[in-house]
């Protein structure tokens, strides 16, 4: 176990996280809380993202990374904590309201609309109108043209996004949240679902993204390798809370599967104990 | 056309310009699979096979081209098509509404209450009975969408109890409409063409709004992906309120319009009946029952072929009851071949 797992020194909100201290910040998140019910998803998050960062999102399976991010896009509302974007402390209503703030997703389901064209689905909730009736030349252009410098070979835009590959729906959706001009892009799991080339695609867009040096990226990965490649700095989220932070040069994937491995073999044990004591009592 | 999304345009990896030199047989191949890709296309072939056999063969034909029966055609046509519009919009966003019959039976019973014994000016009766049917329209909404009950039972309650409301207020006697509004009646209902203006007056605006605006889209996605929609900031709840309002009013107007079409308020009009033609009409027209996908046009041209079976046996003699097993079978026939096309385009698209 290294010293930044549970018990270790966790990023403290006043900027004494170890990384990333010199750029400006974009987003703070405050002891940000959540539950469902009986479920606690969240406890006490902590976290931060300064402008061109690329920060990456890893945990295990119901960590509640997703439900996060769930949060810093307007689509839930956390129970408690705060949520600052350049200092200005914000709350996030709705999924309009974030998108208006700069803020804008790739969810894990994608958010996709089987029947509805390629265009249709990249301009939904965002359509080009002309008075009341949408503008469809308009966005069958402008999407062509986005899917173009993106490299995403589709031979129309007309094809309902019923009928493309997993990863052909992946790049819409990366399309349509990459091109609304988003100062913080949140991606959950943008690489699921994908070939090795269209994954190829998808990373050399977020490194072009960080290039440009305005837009700043959390994305949620389950492949430590990709992630330790395009991001600048990694946060482990363990039970509702941040419980590492580092550069992602100063850490390895043996380390992260290493905590990860750690925490399996804690469950284990922890699920030993307690047959025991059923098997006691 | 092909910039309809819902409409099946040409597959991916089809060259974007069509078969570049065809001959006249491959060029007109391209016309026949284009026209196949559209999805009212079964439904307008078996109108129009009805028609050439209600016209030309069969035993009443004599009677069928005259311009009486043409109008009837219409009158019966009208009621359906307009409650099916509102059908078309519930059924692809993933609700139904089992109701509009009844606020067609209601509404104007409404309109004649406040006109004599409340003294209302005809217009603003009318207005009010409109109204009505918005609030009728919420109320499905409320219940469904923010309470949580599945729209069948809703719909099939609000329904009921305007049932039961009609026949209370009217002691289940049949009125004529007020003198007072004969005018505006003639043109709501009762000159020879205006149910057939007003059919195709809606029928466009109604197609136009699903097509080409946003409301129609978010339509699409609220019954395609409810939750995707509203990750993408579609609100939901408020397509599916208006969606039922929509559906209410436009069953408040055929009431108004039926009642000045027979001078009769009559307790026993409307009903399931009126509904269940008007779902018939859109799912024989391609909209699905599960969501997602729809067109007014086919609803319309479902409508037809129903009016024109209806019309058309009535003309040849056949009894009153043999009628409702022939209008039983011929829907099952025309689902039939309008399943076996679709899977005919699927085939297309694949290969």
């Amino acid at each position: 176990m290294t010293s930044e797992t549970p018990g270790g020194a966790a990023p403290t909100p006043d900027g004494a996280a170890p990384a990333a201290d010199d750029g400006e910040e974009v987003l703070r998140v405050e002891h940000i809380a959540k539950r469902f019910g009986a479920v606690t998803a969240l406890v006490d998050v902590n976290m931060r993202l300064t402008r061109g960062e690329v920060l990456g999102l890893i945990g295990d399976n119901g960590a509640g990374k997703s439900t996060l991010l769930k949060i810093l896009c307007g689509f839930q509302q956390p129970d408690s904590g705060r949520i600052l974007l350049k200092g200005q402390e914000v709350t996030l209503k709705s999924v309009d309201q974030a998108r208006s703030l700069g803020i804008d997703v790739v969810y894990q389901d994608l958010a996709l609309i089987d029947q509805l064209s390629v265009y249709h689905n990249m301009f939904l909730n965002r359509e080009k109108v002309r008075g009341p009736l949408l503008s469809n030349r308009a966005m069958r252009r402008l999407a062509r043209q986005r899917l173009d410098e993106m490299g995403i070979g589709l031979t129309t835009v007309q094809a309902p996004v019923a009928r493309l590959s997993g990863g052909q729906r992946q790049a819409i959706a990366v399309a349509r949240a990459v091109y609304s001009d988003a100062k913080i892009l949140l991606l959950d799991e943008p690489l699921a679902a994908m070939g090795a080339k269209e994954a190829a695609i998808i990373l050399e867009l977020i490194r072009d993204l960080n290039r440009r040096g305005d837009v700043s990226i959390i994305v949620i990965a389950h492949n430590y390798g990709q992630v330790l490649e395009i991001t600048d700095r990694v946060n482990l989220l363990q039970h509702g809370e941040i419980t590492l932070d580092k550069l992602s040069k100063d850490t390895s994937v043996q380390e992260l599967n290493d905590i990860v491995i750690a925490e399996y073999r804690h469950a284990l044990e922890e699920r030993q104990r307690l047959e025991e004591r059923q098997r006691t009592a | 056309m092909s910039d309809i999304a819902q409409r099946a345009p040409e597959a991916i990896g089809a060259p974007p310009d069509g078969p570049g030199k065809a001959s006249p047989w491959r060029r007109l191949g391209h016309v026949g699979s284009v026209f196949i890709e559209q999805r009212e296309a079964t439904i307008f072939v078996v109108a129009v096979l009805l028609v050439i056999y209600f016209g030309f063969i069969s035993s009443a034909s004599a009677d069928f081209f005259t311009k009486a029966d043409i109008i009837n055609i219409t009158q019966i046509m009208a009621p359906i098509a307009i409650i099916a519009i509102g059908e078309v919009l519930l059924l692809i966003c993933g609700e139904i509404d089992l109701s509009p019959g009844f606020v067609y039976l209601f509404a104007p019973f409404l309109m004649h209450y406040l006109i004599d014994f409340y003294g209302f000016p005809p217009l603003l009766a009318i207005l009010v009975s409109l109204l009505f049917g918005l609030v009728v329209g919420w109320i499905n909404g409320f219940f469904t969408v923010t309470v949580g009950v599945p729209s069948f039972i809703t719909t099939f309650a609000t329904g009921f109890f305007l049932y039961g409301l009609t026949l209370w207020t009217s002691h289940a006697e049949p009125v004529p409409p007020s003198a007072s509004v004969e005018g505006i009646g003639h043109w709501i209902g009762s000159y020879a063409w205006s149910m057939l203006a007003w059919t195709l007056v809606l029928v466009a605006i109604f197609h136009v709004i699903l097509i080409w605006t946003r409301w129609g889209l978010y339509t699409i996605a609220t019954g395609g992906n409810r939750l995707g929609a509203s990750e993408a900031g579609v609100n939901v709840a408020r397509i599916k309120y208006g969606n039922f309002m929509i559906t209410a009013m436009l069953g408040a107007f055929v009431g108004l319009m039926v009642a000045f079409q027979v001078n009769t308020i009559d307790p026993s009009a409307g009903g399931f009946t009126a509904m269940f033609y008007a779902v018939t009409a859109a799912v024989i027209g391609g909209t699905a029952m599960l969501g997602g996908s729809g067109t007014i046009l086919g609803a319309f041209l479902g409508s037809f072929v129903l009016a024109l079976l209806l019309d058309g046996f009535n003309l040849m003699g056949i009894s009153a009851n043999v009628i409702n097993m022939i209008f039983g079978a011929a829907v099952l026939v025309a689902m039939v071949a309008n399943v076996q096309l679709a899977r005919l385009r699927r085939a297309g698209r694949v290969s």
